[in-house]
């Protein structure tokens, strides 16, 4: 193992990784945003990294970072053109030669700068264990960030770009994201228009944030007394309680919908928002309750009973000064109930039948339809996700704090 | 008042007993704070009980009886009416018939009756004996009526006057009906056949080890994908923070949006992911990554069948909940002290030695966990795979064949049956954990 602890190893690996995934992430980029095929040649593209790899290797450390950079790039530049007989991308330089030029420079930039950023300070030979396995995290590193970006980022990507595309078009070429900006915007947010026109998404979005709000009062205005009674007052059984609360989350929601199904369709609750305001609440009340009396059980019981002292009474100890307190801890809870609540898919999807209650879930649900276009489930798909994600964007620290006090659900 | 006053005789009582030792047993003041949190727990325990518990038995219940999704709506008695006549002139006499029908297929009715009004210029021959008629109003009472029996009550009538439209005239006044049928929700009849159905399918061992191994294979990568992240982002370094942000994406997002996105991006006709791999020359055909069960090929000369659908569901399952473990062993990390790596370093530990010798033990109890939860909420999950596959193409889990059972093929009882396998299984696992688990978790 140790013989084969050396520099060329190291940037063997660097120049495979970085001409793999560079030619491959800037390619397929380049095609989505042109529209052209390109066919990115990956194995090429090592190479010409390899010798990228190399030269950085070579070159003596006294020729400083950008000297590095500049042989290292202009080699692989060189090697690119020579390899794919000018055509870097598999297509003629004439095909969209701006978005071409942008995307080979980008390549030939972010690798050479890749290898230099690993290979600086690495020798020729046999190398120490420390500094080999640091060299060897750096890529690592490199290669993880960008792959767990991507895998992160193309599901949204792609849901945004087809929502302004046409089924037609996206047969046509799959691969074509660009978007067509002289076709004005009443043609391209064709997709949105319809939904709100014909679909009635503006009242799913209304429906879907009244059960969402509703959902957060109720849960709070009973979970804050439990969790209250569970952090601070002693009574047989708390403890049992605390826990069984827990395990009362775990029930899974599969096993409820069907004895809920049937009984709200013979009380006539089943296609009704009433229905989903009784069922939500039950499962959000356990998890926000546990939550809750976390946090209450960590602020100082003495504040409250100086309230008590001077003559409040334990309502008022909570409204006064327990509350005030925990806003954090309420702003958190109540924001990862309205997550749930504005996601939930299940219940809304087996209770809701007729059109004018669908929450956004169920209304986008009812778009999966053969003779409906692909790009209007997309913007139905968009429709649902930018709220959320704008009020998690917005309030990310808490957002935050909640999944992680409450990620006990999945 | 009279509790307040025993109350205080308690409290001299225990003043009196001082001498004998501490009071035993729940003194007043604690009596009424045990009371207080009763009460403030009682909502909390009351809709617990009502849409939790109660649901609970009620599948028990249900898996034990013989319940049509149709059954769910209560039988009814439908009557119609119908007028063998147009236009009609005095003393013209004409047919009026009556059917009268139970809408439930499987549930009889009792106590059917049913009435209509009768315009005063039609005068009605009454030959069928169930029928009355009395003040312009004919009643006829039928007694039971099997389950989707159908009695017809046929009535000669003469008209008094020229009609011109005797049918309209006639069949503007609905009849009203009335009968009582059993709820069978609520009768006493009893089956094994819900669970029959469900042990004797074939299937059912089948859809057993695929709920497993999603559950297995779902639950381990999203926690190795964490860990992975939580390693990515556990140095400071410039947009870290954005990308911590985005990598919570896939949880915060609707399941519906990101799994029809998945739908989207995997068609292998109109698909992103196809297309790409074709364009790079990775692949000849389009891949079917959610419709194609097997991919057979062979390797070494040993055939394989690759499960395909279900490792893409898998891939869905580790790609949506990675977030979870990353915040979680993001947040364990950064709390673990920084002096111990600097003693590791001075002892001459290598990076990967600091990670096999310091950060896993470290992160062990909160990886042990994480996978405990996830596993349970891994199993437990409906929408994801209903959403992507519907079950098709060798994904059917456990959860998923709740769904099929009860809506899918009508059989509520069958569906409640298979829920009630999950819910035993997940006690299994349940108790296996807890019997394993290491006790300071908490």
């Amino acid at each position: 193992m140790s013989a084969l602890r050396t520099g060329a190893i190291i940037a063997l690996l660097s120049g495979l990784a970085w001409g793999a995934l560079g030619m491959i992430i800037i390619g397929v980029t380049f095609s989505l945003v042109s529209g052209e095929a390109a066919i990115p040649p990956v194995g090429r593209a090592i190479i010409a990294a390899l010798v990228g790899a190399a030269i950085v290797l070579a070159t003596p450390p006294s020729f400083g970072e950008r000297r590095r950079l500049g042989y290292s790039a202009a080699a692989i530049l060189g090697v690119m053109l020579v390899l794919t007989l000018g055509q870097p991308f598999g297509l003629p330089l004439s095909a969209a030669p701006l978005l071409q030029f942008i995307a080979l420079v980008l390549f030939v930039l972010l690798v050479a700068w890749a290898n230099v950023q690993v290979l600086t300070g690495v020798p020729v030979g046999a190398m120490p264990r420390y500094p080999f396995e640091s060299a060897l995290i750096r890529i690592l590193k490199g290669a993880g960030l960008v792959l767990f970006t991507v895998a992160v980022f193309l599901p949204f990507y792609v849901m945004v770009m087809t929502s302004f595309k046409t089924q037609a078009s996206l047969l046509a070429n799959p691969l074509d994201f660009s978007i067509d900006f002289s076709q004005g915007p009443s043609s391209l947010f064709r997709s949105y228009t319809d939904l709100f026109r014909e679909f009635n998404f503006g009242i799913y979005i209304l429906n879907s944030a009244i059960v969402s709000v509703a959902t957060v009062f109720l849960t709070l205005i009973v979970a804050v007394p439990g969790a209250y009674a569970v952090a601070r007052l002693r009574f047989p059984a708390r403890d049992l309680f605390a826990q069984s609360v827990l395990l009362i989350y775990m029930v899974p929601a599969i096993v409820l919908v069907l004895p809920l199904y049937a009984v709200f369709s013979q009380v006539e609750l089943r296609n009704t928002l009433t229905g989903l305001l009784i069922v939500y609440p039950a499962t959000t009340i356990p998890v926000a309750l546990y939550m809750l009396q976390g946090y209450f059980r960590g602020l100082p019981a003495e504040m409250e009973e100086a309230g008590l002292m001077d003559g409040l009474s334990r309502s008022g100890v909570i409204w006064k000064i327990t509350l005030p307190l925990s806003l954090p801890a309420l702003a958190s809870v109540a924001l990862y109930v309205f997550m749930i609540a504005w996601n939930e898919f299940l219940f809304a999807f087996m209770f809701l039948d007729d059109p004018a209650i669908f929450t956004l879930p169920r209304g986008v649900a009812s778009l999966n339809s053969s003779e409906l276009p692909r790009e209007l489930m997309m913007a139905g798909a968009v429709i649902a996700t930018v709220p959320i994600m704008l009020i998690f964007l917005w309030l990310e620290r808490f957002m935050v704090q909640g999944l992680a006090a409450g990620a006990v659900k999945g | 008042m009279s509790t307040d006053a025993q109350e205080l005789d308690t409290v001299r009582a225990g003043n009196v007993s001082k001498a004998e030792g501490p009071p035993k047993g729940a003194g007043p003041l604690q009596r009424r704070e045990a009371r207080l949190a009763y009460a403030m727990l009682a909502p909390t325990f009351l809709i617990v009980c009502l849409i939790v518990l109660l649901p609970l038995a009620a599948n028990f219940w249900i898996s034990a009886k013989p319940v049509q999704l149709a059954d769910l709506r209560p039988p009814e008695t439908n009557v119609s009416e119908r007028v063998r006549a147009n236009a009609v002139q005095a003393g013209d006499t004409f047919e009026i018939r009556y059917t009268i029908r139970n809408s439930s297929p499987r549930m009889g009715l009792s106590d059917v009756a049913f009435s209509d009004d009768v315009p005063g210029d039609v005068r009605m021959v009454l030959q069928d004996e169930r029928c009355t008629l009395s003040d312009n109003v004919i009643s006829c009472v039928l007694g039971d009526l099997e389950p989707s029996a159908r009695e017809r009550i046929t009535i000669e009538a003469t008209a008094e006057r020229d009609i011109e439209d005797v049918e309209a005239l006639l069949e503007g006044s609905d009849p009203s009906a009335t009968g009582s049928g059993g709820n069978v929700l609520t009768d006493f009849s009893f089956t094994f056949e819900n669970f029959r159905r469900v042990f004797d399918a074939t299937e059912f061992w089948n859809v057993m080890w695929v709920s497993l191994a999603y559950t297995v294979f779902g639950t381990a990568g999203a926690l190795v994908l964490g860990l992975f992240a939580a390693l990515l982002l556990n140095e400071a370094f410039k947009g870290r923070a954005f990308l911590r942000g985005l990598f919570l994406f896939p949880y915060v997002a609707p399941v519906i949006a990101v799994a029809y996105t998945w739908v989207t991006l995997l068609d292998p006709n109109s698909g992103t992911l196809n297309a790409i791999l074709l364009q790079m020359r990775a692949i000849d055909t389009p891949i079917n990554f959610l419709g194609q069960r097997y991919a057979e090929f062979s390797l070494l000369g040993v055939p394989i069948s690759f499960p395909v659908a279900l490792t893409t569901v898998i891939a869905f399952e580790a790609w949506r909940y990675f977030p979870l473990s990353f915040l979680f062993i993001l947040a364990r990390m950064q709390s673990i002290g920084v002096d111990m790596y600097e003693a590791a370093e001075m002892d001459g530990a290598s990076p990967f030695q600091q990670f096999r010798f310091l950060s896993l033990p470290q992160l062990a109890a909160i990886l042990a966990i994480l996978f405990l939860l996830r596993f349970i909420w891994t199993f437990n999950k409906f929408d994801d795979i209903f959403l992507l596959t519907g079950g098709a193409a060798g994904t059917r889990t456990l959860t998923v064949n709740v769904y099929e059972q009860a809506i899918g093929l009508s059989n509520i009882g069958a569906g409640a049956a298979v829920a009630v396998v999950v819910f035993f299984v997940l006690l299994t696992f349940a108790l296996i954990f807890f019997k394993f688990s290491p006790k300071e978790e908490g």
